[in-house]
């Protein structure tokens, strides 16, 4: 079984970025970039699988600028096969990265795709649902645990009132969440390992590909900030503030 | 056009999150629809026919529906999109489910997450954990949306006089089957629907004293319970108890964070909460950073002494 995964480079998940003065977005230039959370415990579930046996191949893509391919890297080094990229600088929406992702998809006949629920810069969460629809396969959103025997996927689902389990036919596509694995530490020689594997670059046109944004982003802002809150001496002036003050109990 | 919303709902009774995403479509058009999918729905589809400012309820009944599997339900949306200008959903673990997989069919966009409908085109969501505000503008022909429940008060839920309208499934492929499902059983309200909110974090140390301490404060307050995702991690409390940017994003009235430091993504579930109480040993704890009320103090003195004070 062929297992293909996608990735995001995003902005740290440490970093608190900053609104641009001139309110066309954020500023990211110089903040550190990495692997999108969710992408990485997706690989991670990926590699799992093939280490024990059950997947024979995992191929890790991305879409974006040159400098995506480090992610693909950490990607490899957590134990890929090897890497594609699909490489623009063009503005990436969802559906242009799903249409995207089902052309590789085609092409390297991927038995299963495994992609993070969400991606913590637009927190869209919808690539996953979008490819799904575009491929006419079944989906798992908001995994928290895989198991793959004959030829069916069960799957735990992460729901609201608790946990859900559904059984889907393969191909599928199963998006993560938090709980499905820890990913494991990449240790250095497993960096070198993975400087050798194959990272194949094309363009979105070689795929044939519509990738233009069907948003606009009029203007990026500043949330309302919370005005400075007191900090009381004791659980009595706590309680005292509560029922008087903010008369909320 | 009209606008078309997808309840939410157990066949039985309709999740108040409906409410909200009705508020959020009558600002995108004055004529709004609900459809209920489902097996034997008929309970929350006169539930929903009562909504005010409602106009019509479409039900579509199949034991495919039941469990509010993503494959038949998009189906069905599909089905009956054709006509409507907008589609919404809650952004609930359900509908943000779903909604992708009905906007790719129809090869458009979709707004997750909105807060705010600034016109009937463009609407504001938060991005980056809610670190930054986008005004983003839609110029596609259906608006697929994801309505952020804390953005938009809730409609009444009755005094409504919608009509109800039947319609036949559309066949499914059938390719994905419910198995299960493990619901964590509560008298406590619901998470995303309280007035108050007690949450705890890794301070607390365990699960014993998180029942031990969190519990009996919620009670006293009639609190809904939460935590953050560094105590779900821990194992003290299931992944439904979560708040933050990847959990539930919540507003009460009130919110305890009981030792909880406050990372960016706990802050993004819970800081538009109108009170918002934080007790934490650490006075340089995040927390305090949005707190209305800081107390720095040992929460296993503090929050027995704050239940006794509540009694």
């Amino acid at each position: 079984m062929k297992i293909l995964v996608a990735v995001k480079r995003v902005v740290d998940y440490n970093v608190k970025v900053c609104v641009k003065s001139d309110n066309t977005g954020v500023d990211i230039a110089n903040v550190k970039m990495s692997m999108n959370p969710f992408d990485e415990i997706a690989v991670e579930e990926a590699v799992r699988l093939k280490e024990a046996g059950i997947a024979t191949e995992v191929v890790v893509v991305t879409a974006g600028v040159t400098q995506c391919q480090e992610t693909l890297r950490t990607a490899l080094a957590i134990g890929a096969d090897r890497a594609i990229l699909v490489e623009t600088d063009a503005e990436l929406q969802p559906l242009a990265v799903a249409k995207i992702l089902k052309a590789l998809s085609d092409k390297e006949n991927a038995q299963m795709i495994i992609l993070g629920k969400q991606a913590i810069d637009d927190d869209s969460n919808q690539t996953g649902q979008m490819l799904a629809s575009l491929l006419d396969i079944p989906q798992a959103t908001f995994a928290s645990k895989v198991v793959i025997a004959d030829g069916k996927a069960t799957v735990t689902r992460e729901v609201d009132g608790g946990l859900e389990t559904i059984a889907l036919s393969l191909p599928a596509v199963i998006t993560t969440d938090l709980r499905l694995n820890e990913p494991r530490y990449v240790t250095l020689p497993n960096i070198m390992k993975a400087k050798k594997k194959t990272l194949e670059i094309v363009k979105p046109d070689e795929l044939g590909v519509d990738i233009a944004p069907r948003l606009k982003t009029l203007k990026v802002e500043e949330p309302p900030k919370r005005s400075a809150g007191v900090m009381v001496a004791d659980v009595a002036a706590l309680v005292e503030k509560l029922k008087n003050e903010a008369k909320v109990i | 056009m009209a606008a078309l919303v997808i309840a939410e709902h157990d066949n039985q009774s309709l999740k108040v999150a409906t409410l909200n995403a009705v508020a959020a479509a009558l600002q995108c058009s004055p004529e709004v629809d609900i459809l209920v999918a489902g097996s034997g729905a008929d309970a929350a589809t006169g539930v929903a026919a009562q909504i005010a400012g409602v106009r019509k309820v479409i039900q579509i009944d199949a034991p495919a529906l039941a469990d509010q599997l993503a494959e038949p339900l998009a189906v069905q949306i599909l089905s009956i999109a054709r006509g409507y200008s907008h589609l919404l959903a809650p952004a609930t673990a359900s509908g943000k489910n779903v909604m992708p997989r009905v906007a790719a069919q129809l090869d458009v966009a979709q707004l997750s997450d909105i807060t705010k409908v600034v016109s009937a085109d463009t609407f504001e969501r938060p991005i980056y954990a809610g670190n930054a505000i986008a005004t983003v503008q839609s110029g596609d022909p259906v608006k697929v949306i994801t309505v952020r429940t804390t953005g938009f008060d809730p409609v009444a839920a009755t005094g409504g006089t919608a009509v109800i309208e039947k319609q036949a499934a559309a066949e499914s492929a059938g390719k994905s089957a419910f198995v299960g499902r493990e619901l964590t059983k509560s008298d406590r309200p619901e998470l995303t629907a309280a007035k108050i909110i007690v949450s705890g974090g890794r301070g607390l140390g365990s699960g014993e004293k998180y029942q031990e301490l969190i519990a009996p404060l919620a009670d006293q307050l009639g609190a809904a319970l939460g935590a953050s995702r560094a105590a779900v991690d821990a194992g003290y409390v299931s992944n439904d108890y979560q708040v933050g940017q990847t959990g539930k994003i919540v507003a009460p009235q009130l919110y305890v964070a009981v030792g909880i430091s406050g990372a960016i993504q706990h802050l993004a579930g819970m800081k538009d909460s109108k009170v918002i109480v934080a007790i934490n040993k650490d006075p340089e704890a995040p927390i305090f950073s949005v707190a209305d009320y800081g107390l720095v103090a040992d929460l296993f003195t503090a929050v027995p002494e704050l239940t006794k004070a509540l009694g």
